[in-house]
């Protein structure tokens, strides 16, 4: 499969993936490598220039944009922010898809509610606002929305920015029980090493548009590649350079400004 | 040379900002039917750019039409004529300040909120994040905000006319001591439906014009603080521009 930004600038250039179905997959690498364009295919928010992106057995390129949204209702997905409807409360918010994907009666969709907020322990937080919510409830509050319908995957886009490390263990307890107790396929964009290691069932290291390294957390642990090494190991500088591409560092010092 | 290539670029430029509205506005069209079901929606949107507008529309229209009185009254004396303050500030206020001013108000406050509310849901992945749960933005946010605008435009401006005529009464006749049989009178004898009708197609054009930038600023808009920013500037910059353009052309039209 192929992408690129625009059609000129090119993400990635023929990367293959097959992502186990019930199974914990980490997607991991540098930042700007793709990652978030990635599951951007996947949910077929953006379409591949080339090659295929199969979602449980469908193509998504040329798929109709009613036939996408059929689909999107088996995906859940939780945002970077939570990304959670601020004019609507937590309770309100969570039951915002089955509000509008079906005609369940009033007391179905609470008792559906409440049953994911305690999964996520917030039930007592059912009447607050989005405003109201620290970051890591926010996170939990979207979780609970995205498995609000029962959805056969599910997608983070990096669950564990910016969380304190109680929130942290919560959301990477919440990500492994979803996963065991509703056989979710899951798919985590995240560039933090030690902490996905430790409920990731296959990582993809991915670097420069393809995929370096595909393995367990152990197998990463000792693969035989330098990108691999510099990532995991938090190396400064390596094949994935520390410096943004610039002239000479001397002669640009050195330089007149007028020149 | 230079001048010629920088002036047919400017103007391709805005010739595609301007097809693209237009496509934008056909999709809310085709997206209205459906979107029109969830009558809760629109009438939520109806109360936050209509009833929430509705203290700067009626201060404002009273100004406009106590200022209309004393100016009228001021003019219309030299001649002798201070019988006709009601007709001469009635359709000042029906066929062109009533839409006009509203529109420009209405862009302000409603036009603006609209505009960066949308801004900040981009911003925030609020839209992705219903499209990612199957929902289309188009039709579930941004289709009653638009028809909300629709709707609450003529009746805004209605108001400020109401308000306005009795703010040019009330200079005229209780300050100025213009005679009240002849001012009522007289405006019921000379104000017909032809005025009425060109302030009503007026007030419709510009909400549909207004609320159609505000919702594009905002839906387009660059997903940054800055970008907000600007979207929130440009919703009022050209709301006002289109505003007074197409006022001239509806006034030319009605004649």
């Amino acid at each position: 499969m192929s992408y690129a930004v625009n059609g000129n600038r090119p993400v990635f250039a023929g990367l293959d993936m097959d992502i186990p179905r019930g199974r914990i997959t980490a997607v991991m690498g540098p930042s700007g490598t793709g990652k978030t364009t990635l599951l951007r295919l996947i949910t077929g928010q953006v379409r591949a220039d080339s090659g295929s992106v199969m979602v449980a057995g469908q193509e998504l390129r040329g798929m109709r944009r009613a036939d996408l949204y059929v689909l999107r209702r088996r995906m859940g997905m939780l945002f970077q922010n939570g990304a959670l409807l601020t004019d609507l409360s937590v309770f309100e918010n969570v039951a915002f898809p089955l509000r509008e994907h079906t005609d369940l009666p009033e007391q179905l969709i609470r008792q559906l509610v409440l049953t994911k907020l305690q999964a996520v322990g917030l039930r007592g937080a059912a009447e607050l606002m989005p405003a109201e919510l620290s970051g890591g409830m926010s996170r939990r509050v979207a979780l609970a929305r995205a498995i609000v319908m029962d959805p056969e995957i599910l997608i983070y886009d990096e669950p564990f920015v910016g969380l304190d490390p109680i929130s942290l263990g919560v959301i990477l307890r919440l990500i492994r029980r979803l996963n065991d107790a509703l056989g979710i396929t899951s798919i985590v964009v995240s560039h933090d090493v030690q902490e996905i290691s430790t409920v990731a069932d296959v990582v993809f290291l991915l670097s420069g548009g393809k995929v370096v390294a595909r393995g367990t957390p152990q197998e990463l642990q000792s693969f035989p590649s330098d990108v691999v090494r510099q990532f995991i190991g938090g190396l400064a500088d390596g094949p994935v350079p520390f410096h943004f591409p610039a002239p000479d560092y001397f002669s640009e010092l050195l330089a007149r400004e007028d020149a | 040379m230079k001048l010629i290539r920088e002036l047919w670029e400017s103007m391709t430029e805005s010739l595609a900002g301007l097809g693209s509205v237009v496509r934008f506005l056909l999709r809310l069209v085709a997206a209205s039917p459906r979107a029109m079901l969830r009558l809760d929606l629109i009438s939520k949107q109806i109360y936050n750019a209509g009833a929430l507008s509705l203290v700067i529309i009626m201060l404002s229209g009273l100004f406009v039409g106590m200022v209309l009185g004393l100016q009228g009254f001021q003019l219309l004396q030299r001649f002798g004529s201070e019988d006709a303050l009601g007709t001469a500030a009635t359709i000042g206020l029906v066929k062109e300040l009533g839409p006009v001013v509203t529109a420009l108000l209405f862009a302000g406050r409603a036009g603006t909120a609209l505009a960066s509310e949308l801004g900040l849901m981009r911003a925030t992945d609020q839209l992705s994040a219903m499209e990612m749960m199957a929902v289309d933005p188009i039709q579930r946010v941004v289709v009653p905000r638009f028809l909300g605008g629709v709707i609450a435009m003529p009746l805004l401006a209605a108001i400020f006319s109401v308000v306005g005529v009795y703010g040019a009464q009330l200079v005229g006749v209780q300050i100025m001591g213009v005679d009240a049989g002849s001012f009522w009178s007289q405006m019921r004898a000379a104000v017909g439906l032809r005025d009425i009708n060109e302030g009503i197609v007026k007030s419709c054009v510009f909400g549909v014009a207004c609320s159609l930038i505000a919702v594009y600023e905002g839906y387009y808009a660059t997903p940054t603080a800055e970008g907000v920013g600007r979207a929130t500037t440009r919703t009022v910059v050209t709301s006002a521009v289109f505003t007074l353009f197409l006022d001239y052309l509806i006034t030319a039209a009605f004649l």
